[in-house]
């Protein structure tokens, strides 16, 4: 186990370092663009030229890059152009937005998940397995962006029960609380029914193996024989599914916070790309990619904790 | 009969079929069947697949699923209706009651609790509030059923142990309660041999110190002539004979039950060299509905009309009043006697020829795999010294991991040994991977493979599979290659038109036949054949033998014939090599290595086989432990489990080589006159 | 001999290939029928009688709200929005079977490889995609779009390269359980190719899994398109574009609610299609 983890983290520092490299190279290799992106359009080639040698932009590839390692592992992660503060500020402040919005969301999904995929697969085949499993490809059929329209069309616009859009502050009249309540409602919608049907194909198979045969023929009444033989078998597989769960929680809601103009992460993100700020989008670059790959070890590890076919070894 | 403990009466149970698409339709699993188990008594079910045995005993712990039903009839336990409880009552009765042990004991347990647990969880349901007596039953009963170290078995997790070992556990968990009733649905199948014996020896004792009935439930009739005191014949769903276990077996009355009987090998000297008698035909769908007979289509006996017109009542035999069977006819048979046609390969077999040139010969042969992590190696093969000669049957017996496979996957080349050679003609092909052999090697080498399942590609025709197969070794035309695979096709005794069908359109026996078509289709020396009639259900096993030894006398094969099944081995070949974990212990003419003097190994072997001619025998056999802290490599490799075993000489030194004659060698420590000469079986 | 044991005909009748192909459950057939129509209106956006998708009607402005003239109203710059989406189903058709054709060749093509050689290869590729699954895509989107530039070419290629790693994964983990299939031996025995047992024996074996997969893909990918479309690193405007028509207009919401919501309609049902047929072909595929 400790081997193992051991070997995922030094895994996982070479994916790093090979990430921010390409990030690094795909940003910055062009000498000529940051100069320019600099300077504006109205500046000359003299002035781009000069400017390219001073921030020393003319210099190999790889000189450059092994500085900007540097810089980022004493923590400088720079200055970012369009939002005119460091680096580090905004994008703390921005993932903290991002934090509360996944934590809600991952709170409402999971219980929801686990509970349609359960009852759906506890009778595979039957009316309410099949309704369950309709419903849960219909809502992971509607883009966010579609969901988003549909519910703010209803409840902001015609109904006038919830703000339309989320800027996390509490001029505009509404809550926080309130602010957050369609986009964890888009969100979930749009994750939900992957998972539901993920937990349902894990509880049908369980369902199926003989040993729930012999602990029904042991006298165990069916909800006690779903609770205590099915059930942890059932959440093994989806487990890991899951937790990655955290990854498009985190990096994968810039729809719904573009919907919603929520100063989350991924709008963040977006806007710089938009902007050519290259400090920010290499260092939210890693930030996602760390996050990413930390629930993935994370995943991997509990999964092995929980079946002990995997922990003691066959 | 007022003092049964169980009692069937008209037993009727229907699934109702769903297939996609088509019109549901109901099939009918058991059809009015009636059977009695009295206090203490052990009942024997034998049939093949699809004759509703185990929906028999599904239908007695009322668990037919969603789709099957009790259409008709009752059973009734301890003087109640089994149909009538409340489902409480139902919960109390299994487990409680009436406990089931299940085939594959592996699947049965659940995966990520302790034994301990899921045993607790039975008194905990039916005995006590208490979880300290619980455990405490749980414990005795993993020492009731011979499990090494009880207290430590309950930390364990069901992959920690052994198939047998597991077996055990779910006995001890069927037991615990102190049920009145044990169903055993094939719970030694997939067994090892010896691990069946000793399982089958186990409960046997069990039964009789607690009082226990039993309801056994087997395709193997040798295993239920082990067991049981009474044994019933199932067919298409329908008892076709019941009765005390030697006067069926004996006497057999139902032409169905004689050809269960004779289609099987036995040890037994008498019927060396002569066919097996197979069962002509399938059970097919029309033949469960007929109104008369259900095996009148596959019967020799059978007489139009007669037997097709009326439904046919289970009538006592003349001086036998407790053996009732279901054939109009019965009282007509001729006298039962195992006897088959002289074989081809009786004739064929050269007599003690002078020793030529091997065909095939292996020298020092060994496989390590390479375990990941830095784990070191697994020797799947070690110093493997055997020859085949030319038109010869070499049968290679072992146990599931004595690398029968692999020896085998040398031969063919889709695995290369790491050590020692092979030689084939004088040339050394023991390192030459298949990719490697030139065209006419391989078509000199040919494989049948274990499982009928996989055997041929599903998106091929059977036609193009052996098309193909010509064309690749042969070099000839598609026009000529058709007509050649319609040719191998009749050869195996399958229609020619079968070259249009897809695999699934067959059966598992035809694919199998199938499979043996493109093995000759190589016109190759030698065909081993890997367990290929393992998968095949029992009636199919002898018209598959039978086919290849036919084969073999006509085209001048030479055969690696491996298996598990020692009867049929000895039905089979004429030299036999034992493997135990990779090693060779015994290797000779088949005359020599069934004879004394034994290898330890082969005499518990020998002893574990059940045979239905001798019903009645029990074996004394070990079972091996799965903590054999031995090196790999090292000693004997049956030392943990041998009776003989001289400590710290047997598990540290390989045991030299012994011939007690010329070509037959046993290793073993032993001196040659210590070897055991007799076959030990207790009554 | 009288030995014909199991050569009895089959008990029961097997219908002939080529009928049981083209049954669907109705799931299936429900998907059918909504990618069909998405499609014949792609098709016949050009000989459809309706307004240029691109072609302002000034007038309408004063009402933009659906109208005998414009059936779904009309957009801020007066543009007919039901021509528009029809227009747009012309992109998203031709944008999504495209990236998810070549997605699923590389990823099938390699995965056949990685899981029937194994070796080097195999954890190299393997690895490779693994980081590209662990990438957050809409990241990836956003930096590789925003710095080469949004064009259907760009789109199409994006996709395939992080979609791609999903159908590898399927193909190597079927192929390299199909590898063990004692066909493949034979074949093996018979002298065949690796190229010939990786597209004869194994590939059709495969074949069930991968069209399940490629029919959620497209699902995937028609989602995929429209968000960045309504990211606004999609094609470039005035393409007509689903996920661009709600980017331009899901600001009036509260004023024209019509503008965004009839192109979110439209993606939504063309994605509930391909899932459904997914769900259909899953169905038939266990049956």
């Amino acid at each position: 186990m400790l081997r193992y983890t051991a070997r995922q983290l030094a895994y996982m520092a070479l994916t790093l370092i090979g990430v921010s490299f390409a990030v690094f190279v795909l940003n910055e290799y062009a000498p000529g663009d940051v100069a320019r992106k600099l300077l504006g359009a109205y500046a000359t080639q003299e002035q781009v030229e000069h400017l390219t040698r001073e921030l020393g932009l003319d210099r190999p590839v790889l000189v450059r890059y092994l500085e900007y390692a540097g810089r980022l592992l004493s923590g400088d992660l720079g200055q970012s152009l369009t939002f005119k503060v460091p680096v580090a500020e905004i994008l703390w402040d921005r993932l903290s937005n991002t934090f509360l919005l996944a934590a809600v969301a991952f709170a409402v999904i999971v219980p929801v998940a686990i509970l349609f995929g359960v009852l759906a697969g506890v009778r595979e085949g039957s009316l309410g397995d099949h309704l369950i499993l309709i419903g849960a490809n219909f809502i992971s059929s509607l883009p966010e962006f579609a969901t988003g329209v549909f519910l703010a069309s209803i409840f902001a616009v015609w109904l006038g029960w919830l703000p339309g859009t989320s800027p996390m502050t509490t001029g505009g009249g509404w809550s926080v609380a309130a602010q957050l309540v369609l986009p964890v409602l888009v969100i979930a919608l749009y994750d939900v029914g992957y998972l539901i049907a993920m937990v349902r194909v894990s509880m049908a198979s369980v369902m199926r193996q003989p040993f729930v045969r012999t602990a029904v023929l042991k006298g165990m009444s069916r909800p006690k024989v779903i609770l205590r033989h099915a059930l942890r078998n059932a959440l093994i597989a989806p487990f890991t599914a899951i937790l990655l769960q955290v990854n498009y929680l985190v990096a994968g809601v810039v729809v719904v916070e573009t919907v919603f103009a929520y100063p989350g992460f991924g709008r963040m993100m977006l806007q710089a790309a938009m902007a050519k700020d290259i400090a920010v989008v290499e260092a939210g670059t890693l930030v996602a990619v760390l996050i990413a790959m930390t629930t993935q070890l994370l995943g991997d590890l509990a999964y092995r904790l929980l079946d002990p076919r995997i922990r003691l070894g066959r | 009969m007022s003092g049964a403990l169980l009692s069937c009466a008209g037993l009727t149970v229907d699934y109702a079929l769903e297939t996609a698409g088509l019109e549901s339709m109901g099939q009918r699993a058991v059809d009015d069947l009636s059977f009695d188990i009295a206090p203490g008594e052990a009942l024997g079910l034998v049939g093949e697949s699809g004759c509703g045995k185990t929906t028999v005993a599904l239908a007695i712990m009322r668990y037919l699923g969603r789709n099957g039903r009790i259409s008709a009839g009752t059973i009734s336990f301890e003087g109640r209706d089994l149909g009538q409880l409340a489902p409480r009552e139902l919960r109390q009765l299994r487990g409680g009651r009436i406990a089931m042990v299940y085939q594959d004991p592996h699947s049965s347990l659940n995966p990520v609790m302790t034994i301990g647990q899921q045993l607790m969880e039975v008194p905990l349901l039916h005995r006590t509030r208490r979880r300290a007596a619980a455990r405490e039953l749980a414990v005795r009963a993993l020492s009731e059923v011979e499990l090494p170290d009880p207290e430590g078995m309950m930390a364990r997790y069901p992959h920690q142990l052994s198939g047998g070992q597991q077996q055990r556990a779910v006995i001890a968990m069927a037991l615990i309660a102190e049920p009145a009733l044990l169903i055993m649905d094939e719970p030694t199948t997939g067994l090892d041999v010896t691990v069946e014996a000793s399982v089958l020896a186990l409960v046997d004792r069990l039964r009789r110190r607690h009082g226990t009935s039993v309801l056994f439930i087997s395709h193997n009739l040798g295993a239920v002539g082990r067991l049981c005191d009474r044994v019933g014949v199932l067919y298409a769903g329908r008892l076709v004979e019941l009765g005390p276990l030697s006067q069926v077996f004996a006497n057999p009355r139902h032409p169905y039950t004689r050809g269960l009987l004779a289609c099987v090998p036995s040890l037994a000297d008498e019927r060396r060299g002569r066919l097996l008698t197979p069962i002509a035909g399938t059970l097919t769908e029309r033949a469960r509905q007929a109104i008369g007979c259900a095996f009148a289509d596959r019967c020799a006996h059978a007489v139009e009309g007669l037997c097709t017109s009326q439904p046919i009542a289970l009538e006592a035999i003349e001086g036998e009043p407790e053996h009732v069977t279901r054939c109009v006819l019965a009282e007509r048979l001729p006298a039962f006697a195992v006897e088959g046609e002289k074989g081809p390969a009786s004739e064929a077999r050269p007599a003690a020829e002078p020793v030529t040139e091997p065909l095939l010969a292996a020298r020092g042969l060994g496989k390590r795999y390479a375990l990941g992590g830095g784990r070191g190696a697994l020797e799947a093969l070690r110093g493997i010294d055997l020859d085949l000669e030319r038109g010869g049957t070499l049968a290679i017996v072992g146990e599931s991991g004595s690398g029968k496979s692999t020896f085998a996957r040398i031969v063919i080349g889709l695995t290369e040994a790491s050590e020692g050679e092979l030689s084939f003609k004088g040339k050394d092909i023991a390192h030459l991977a298949i990719g490697r052999r030139r065209r006419d090697l391989r078509q000199r080498l040919q494989m049948i493979f274990q499982n009928p399942d996989s055997t041929l590609n599903p998106s091929h025709s059977v036609g193009y599979a052996l098309e193909r197969t010509i064309g690749r070794l042969h070099g000839i035309g598609r026009t000529q290659s058709r007509a050649d695979a319609r040719r191998l096709l009749q050869l195996v005794q399958l229609p020619a038109d079968y070259a249009e069908r897809l695999p699934e359109e067959l059966s598992g026996g035809q694919r199998q036949r199938v499979a043996i078509a493109r093995a000759l289709a190589a016109a190759p020396d030698i065909v081993v054949a890997d367990e290929p009639v393992s998968a095949l259900d029992v009636s199919v096993h002898a018209a598959i033998a039978n086919l290849l030894k036919e084969l073999q006398a006509r085209h001048a094969l030479s055969l690696v014939f491996i298996s598990h099944d020692i009867a049929l081995v000895r039905y089979m070949a004429d030299h036999v090599a034992l493997f135990y974990r990779g090693r060779l212990v015994e290797f000779g003419p088949a005359e020599a290595v069934f004879a004394p003097p034994y290898h330890p190994y082969t005499q518990m072997l020998l002893a574990s086989v059940p045979d239905p001619s001798t019903p009645g025998q029990r074996a004394a056999v070990r079972e091996a432990g799965t903590a054999v802290s031995q090196e790999i490599g090292r000693g004997c490799p049956f030392a943990a489990r041998c009776p003989w075993r001289i400590d710290r000489l047997c598990d540290r030194v390989d045991p030299p080589v012994l011939e007690p004659s010329d070509s037959h060698r046993i290793a073993c420590h032993l001196d040659l006159i210590d070897l055991p000469r007799t076959i030990e079986r207790t009554a | 001999m009288t030995d014909i044991s199991d050569i009895a005909p089959m008990s029961t009748p097997v219908p002939a290939r080529g009928t049981r192909r083209l049954r669907l459950s109705g799931a299936g057939r429900i998907g059918v029928g909504i990618v069909l129509f998405w499609a014949a209106a792609a098709l016949l956006a050009p000989i459809l009688p309706l307004p240029a998708p691109n072609a302002s009607d000034l007038l309408a402005l004063a009402d933009p709200r659906p109208s005998m003239a414009h059936w779904l109203g009309v957009d801020l710059s007066g543009r007919d929005i039901l021509s528009r989406i029809i227009w747009g189903a012309r992109t998203v058709l031709t944008v999504a079977p495209i990236a998810v054709a070549g997605a699923t060749v590389v990823g099938a093509l390699l995965g056949l490889l990685a899981g029937y050689r194994g070796g080097l290869l195999d954890t190299v590729l393997s690895r490779t995609s693994d980081v590209i699954l662990s990438f957050p895509v809409i990241i990836l989107y956003m930096i590789i779009l925003t710095r080469f530039g949004a064009s259907a070419l760009n789109i199409v290629l994006v996709i395939t390269v992080t979609k791609a790693p999903i159908i590898y994964r399927l193909v190597r983990a079927t192929t390299l359980e199909l590898s063990q299939r004692e066909y493949v031996a034979a074949a093996q025995m018979r002298g065949e190719s690796s190229l010939y047992i990786m597209l004869v024996e194994i590939l059709p074996n495969a074949r069930g899994p991968v069209v399940v997969d490629v029919c959620l893909r497209l699902g995937y990918t028609t989602i995929a398109i429209g968000v960045l479309g309504f990211l606004g690193i999609g094609l470039p405007p005035p393409t007509p574009d689903w996920g661009g028509m709600v980017r331009e207009t899901y600001g009036m919401i509260s004023l024209y609610p019509h503008m965004a919501i009839f192109p979110c309609v439209a993606i939504s049902t063309l994605v509930i299609g391909f899932n459904l047929l997914a769900v259909g072909l899953r169905r038939r595929a266990r049956a």
